[in-house]
């Protein structure tokens, strides 16, 4: 018994491949505490971004720099009253918000956060993450269905279009990404940890190979993923403007908020994909050419050092908030967090740990760009119209989608394909 | 190999609990206060008069169907996608061929305005 919990962790491989059920059911668990701490950070930083964009300061009463108002705001939606109108269709009406959860949350299963950090490898990996995403429609509908009032039923239908219109792009530019792994070796593959370390083999990162046709399918991809997670300058379905709220406008309390963390899950989702297939997923950045033990050592210090720079600045501001009695509480509080920061970036000295959560820093820290994205996009981008996101859906990015994979294909096969050509002509 | 799938159940399972749970914990402390008007559905202020599950425009089912066409081209381009290096030439020209009708197709529903949103 106790072997086979001990006998996982020199394995090398991830749990799923191990077929180790207690190790999967911890990295699960983890991951799921993981997704939501990840989105209450990104509520917070997503309010704090956004109001200095627009030269507001954003939350700042409830903890030091509003720190704790997400975990107010939690708080207050778990207690809230839940409204269930009287003519929605009950069942239909509670499972909406359950099934759209459970589809956000069930796609983290093959993200790679690292070589052994996945809950399983599969060998359709990516297939398994676009179709069980694009079960969140399956959710809309019924949400917006059982509802029973104008608004939400328009929300979903709208909603449900634009998913479906966008899965199509985002389908060519990942069949694109697919066949650049098959490069080098003749064999492909759709496992994430597989994509990833084809990339590693070629030496290139996908959205460099083939300059620039990686880069166009990745710029479909970044595209049709911010349409497909119904987020701005895409987010007709929850237009404020004329749809009140989109398909949850009858949705009041913790059901409400299981939509807001199914939304920010499937956004971290679309980015774990994007990462994976053309960002290099966990590695760090140029193992190529700077390689070695010396370089080795010095980037291991990388995620460290992070922290102490945050834990750096949280200091800094406590010293530099103002000196009243009024504030006491607010400058206690995040010098506290200052230094609870750095005391994580000391266990990360630590090598055994070091070594560990080198892939998992990398590609965190590829998603929280692709996550800094989708706020500077609501803050910077107006809406648009639904006839003109139709538009560039099928009219735009199909076409282009379409385009870079016939390229891609033939680039790919170069050598082959003069030869024959002027086998032909000959 | 099948130990790889066993983790989707458990993951579902674990994520059902997350929503369903909470759901069921905090029915115990929420305030349970409905009344008829609170309960009616929200129509900015006015009554509603007919069900919300009426007709709505035929653009969205022509959506729907278009989506079924188009995805199931995306997913026959996977197989040959990860076997692209090992098909060759061969495997190039059979799907240029199919992938030729479906352009054809394409400026075809583009000529006849599947496409247009009016």
């Amino acid at each position: 018994m106790l072997d086979a919990i001990t006998g996982y962790l020199n394995s090398g491989t991830t749990p799923g491949e191990y077929g180790s059920i207690f190790w999967a059911t911890i990295y699960i668990l983890v991951i799921t505490i993981g997704i939501s701490l990840a989105v209450i950070a990104m509520n917070w930083l997503e309010r704090k971004i956004l109001a200095h964009m627009q030269i507001r300061l954003g939350p700042m009463r409830v903890g030091p720099h509003g720190l704790l108002q997400p975990f107010a705001d939690a708080l207050k939606l778990l207690i809230k009253e839940d409204i269930i109108p009287e003519e929605a269709d009950k069942l239909v009406f509670w499972s909406a918000p359950v099934v759209v959860t459970m589809t956000a949350f069930t796609t983290f299963l093959v993200v790679p956060f690292g070589r052994t950090h996945a809950v399983t490898d599969m060998n359709i990996g990516v297939l398994f993450m676009l179709g069980i995403s694009s079960l969140g429609v399956l959710g809309i509908i019924m949400a917006g269905w059982s509802s029973n009032s104008h608004y939400p039923l328009m929300g979903s239908l709208r909603s449900s279009a634009q998913m479906v219109s966008y899965e199509i792009a985002m389908g060519l530019a990942i069949v694109s990404a697919v066949l650049m792994t098959s490069l080098q070796t003749g064999t492909g593959t759709l496992s994430m940890i597989g994509i990833v370390e084809a990339q590693n083999a070629q030496q290139t990162w996908f959205i460099f190979k083939f300059f620039p046709l990686g880069f166009i399918a990745f710029g479909v991809f970044a595209i049709a993923m911010v349409a497909e997670t119904n987020r701005a300058p895409f987010d007709l379905p929850e237009a404020e403007s004329e749809l009140v709220a989109g398909f949850h406008t009858e949705y009041s309390g913790f059901r409400w908020s299981l939509f807001f963390l199914a939304e920010y899950a499937a956004m971290l989702a679309v980015s774990s994909i994007a990462v994976t297939l053309w960002l290099g997923g966990w590695m760090r950045p140029f193992p190529n050419f700077l390689s070695g033990p010396a370089w080795e050592t010095a980037f291991s210090f990388i995620p460290a050092l992070a922290l102490f720079v945050l834990a750096g600045m949280c200091l800094l501001g406590t010293v530099r908030m103002p000196k009243i009695p009024q504030m006491r509480v607010q400058t206690v509080g995040l010098g506290i967090f200052g230094t609870l920061l750095g005391l994580v970036g000391l266990v990360l000295l630590v090598p055994a740990v070091r070594e560990r959560v080198q892939d998992i820093f990398w590609f965190v820290t590829k998603v929280a760009f692709f996550m800094y994205l989708y706020i500077w996009y609501r803050g910077t981008f107006p809406r648009y119209r639904f006839d003109q996101l139709m538009k560039v859906g099928w009219k735009v990015l199909l076409p282009i989608g379409l385009a870079v994979l016939i390229a891609t294909a033939m680039v790919g096969l170069y050598p082959e394909l003069a030869a024959a050509v002027v086998g032909v002509v000959q | 190999m099948p130990q790889n799938y066993v983790p989707i159940f458990i993951f579902a399972f674990v994520a059902f609990l997350v929503a369903a749970g909470t759901l069921a914990i905090f029915y115990l402390i929420r305030p349970k206060n409905p009344f008829k008007t609170k309960l009616m559905p929200y129509e900015c202020g006015i009554t509603p008069f007919d069900s919300a599950r009426g007709r709505y425009t035929i653009r969205f089912y022509i959506v729907a169907i278009l989506f079924v066409v188009f995805d199931v081209e995306t997913i026959f381009l996977f197989p040959w996608a990860v076997q692209f290096k090992l098909l060759g030439l061969f495997g190039l020209l059979e799907m240029m061929i199919f992938l030729g009708i479906l352009i054809v197709g394409y400026i075809w529903i583009w000529k006849k305005g599947a496409l247009e949103w009016v």
